[in-house]
């Protein structure tokens, strides 16, 4: 099962590597952001040196997947052709106040018209595509409120 | 000598071709963007070879070597480019090309934009290939893939914040369409919008109806500047630059929707930099020019440029408010990029120096003091001021 309908471009390592251990671990079910390891401070998306002190000893660091909605939107116009027939569906930003706040993008899983509260706390569900090609990992949420995983 | 741009240059000729819908120009780019400088000189009265140089933004494809050989430019002396795609950079290449003829590094330059969407292909697309990497691979797996998706996110949390009602947003594109029905260049002209036809649109991406939605047009801008002593001997009454600056926030630019400040047009930092070098304050703002990628955009930049309290919003932008010639603040007095033409905002500063001259369809009384906001959320953003001869 996939949150959106198939056919949007697959997430993969950037050549660089600069993004790689995150793919890495959320095909293991893990969620990883980057840590400095001179100055501890969290940052997301990845860079090579911290913005705060500037070094370049930077790790990936396991976080609990929990964070809360930063901000959200419902998408209702198609912009790829994968999604031609989606209907409308949900993307949240999503902090993570325990780690300087660093956001990360994902849907939201559920009714697609539900209603959706900035603030809310969010879990995070691992929709895994081994048999795709490429095989990847997408990271999703759902609402603390909603019982099981 | 006092380091700002403040008087010392001044636009003498503007230029446009026919706005089309996207795709129905009969031209190709490089011919829109040549019809467009051309029809500046000839606004300017100037032969096109007296031009020296040229400055752009959004990666503009007509590469000014070849416009110098195509116009027979014996000396070309200035050939710029503003970092950033959209319509972020309009005024920052006006302040590029000012920059260069207060310094000497050129006499007569030629700001454009050329887009001819048929050619090169649309906006407002996602990518179509099996796997994506880099930034990209963080939100557009995930559907969020457009402009209009990247920036409702930031809009979204700005109406939460300060409590900001969808009728804002409304009155913002009824201004833009009222204006339009006076502009016989409006792309919208004849095709007025009442409040109904807003509120039963279909939505985009909440909080975008298809109305808070700029256009996709093909066609081209230009506008011809040159030192303010040189403009006092050419034709037109001059329209002077009294500020252009751009740039953006701490970490504007940090990926996956990152920066710390989140929920802004980006206009933070950059709007007292203007204000600062053109000696005006917001209460001495005419009429205003501020791009619409969305009106969430044009709603957080006038916040950010001090024309309304963040909690005031819902009381400001009604649409009486924002129209000529009797609103407290007309804004987008062509139509601008939702209602006359989506020329990456470079149409948007022509009108500011029509405004200048009072030659616009929807004429302000009096505008001396005439500015434009370029490219709210795309970082590094840019704004400038126009004045009339009695603001030196």
């Amino acid at each position: 099962m996939s949150y959106l309908n198939p056919g949007l471009p697959k997430p993969v390592p950037a050549p660089d590597g600069l993004d790689a251990p995150f793919w890495a671990a959320a095909a293991e079910g893990v969620l990883k952001l980057q840590r400095c390891n001179a100055c501890g401070r969290w940052q997301w998306g990845p860079e090579w040196i911290c913005h705060h002190c500037l070094s370049d000893d930077l790790a990936f660091v396991e976080v609990e997947p929990r964070g809360r909605i930063y901000s959200y939107e419902r998408v209702w116009h198609p912009v790829h052709p994968a999604l031609k027939d989606q209907g409308p569906y949900l993307i949240v930003l999503v902090e993570f106040p325990d780690h300087d706040n660093a956001r990360i993008v994902g849907n939201l899983l559920g009714d697609p018209e539900q209603e959706v509260t900035i603030g809310a706390p969010v879990r995070a569900v691992f929709e895994h595509h081994p048999d795709d090609e490429p095989a990847h990992t997408l990271v999703h949420w759902e609402m603390e409120s909603v019982r099981g995983a | 000598m006092e380091r700002s741009l403040r008087g010392r240059v001044a636009v003498i000729g503007v230029g446009e071709t026919t706005y089309y819908k996207h795709g129905q120009s009969p031209d190709p780019e490089f011919k829109l963007a040549l019809k467009a400088i051309l029809a500046a000189c000839e606004d300017a009265g100037i032969s096109p070879k007296q031009v020296d140089g040229f400055a752009s933004y959004s990666n503009d494809r007509s590469d000014p070597s070849r416009l110098a050989a195509a116009l027979g430019i014996d000396d070309l002396r200035f050939a710029n480019m503003q970092w950033g795609g959209g319509g972020g950079g309009g005024s920052g290449a006006i302040g590029n090309a000012a920059a260069a003829i207060a310094t000497g590094m050129a006499e007569c330059v030629v700001v454009f934009r050329a887009l001819a969407q048929g050619q090169f292909g649309r906006f407002g697309q996602g990518p179509q290939r099996n796997v994506i990497a880099g930034d990209t691979a963080h939100t557009v797996p995930y559907g969020l893939m457009s402009a209009g998706q990247t920036f409702a996110m930031k809009v979204q949390r700005f109406m939460h914040d300060h409590g900001v009602e969808q009728s804002a947003l409304r009155a913002i594109s009824l201004a833009s369409y009222h204006h339009a029905q006076n502009n016989p260049r409006a792309v919208m002209y004849g095709r007025p919008l009442t409040e109904e036809k807003y509120d039963s649109s279909r939505w985009i991406v909440e909080p975008f109806h298809l109305f808070d939605c700029c256009l996709e047009n093909d066609g081209a801008a230009a506008m011809v500047l040159v030192s303010a002593e040189r403009a006092a001997e050419v034709g037109h009454a001059p329209c002077y630059l009294l500020g252009a600056v751009s740039g953006s926030h701490h970490r504007a630019g940090a990926s996956v929707h990152n920066a710390p400040d989140y929920a802004t047009s980006a206009f933070k930092t950059v709007a007292p930099r203007l204000y600062d070098m053109a000696g005006v304050g917001p209460n001495d703002v005419d009429v205003l020019q501020s791009y619409e990628n969305f009106t969430g955009g044009v709603l957080m930049s006038i916040v950010e440029h001090g024309f309304c309290e963040p909690d005031g919003c819902n009381e400001f932008f009604v649409k009486d408010n924002l129209i000529a010639p009797e609103g407290q603040l007309p804004t987008n007095t062509s139509g601008g990029n939702l209602a006359e033409c989506y020329m990456h905002g470079l149409g948007l500063n022509i009108e500011a120096v029509r405004q200048v001259r009072g030659a616009s369809t929807n004429q302000v009384a009096d505008a001396d003091v005439s500015m434009v906001i370029s490219g709210p959320m795309v970082t590094p953003v840019s704004c400038c001021i126009f004045g009339s001869e009695a603001t030196l």
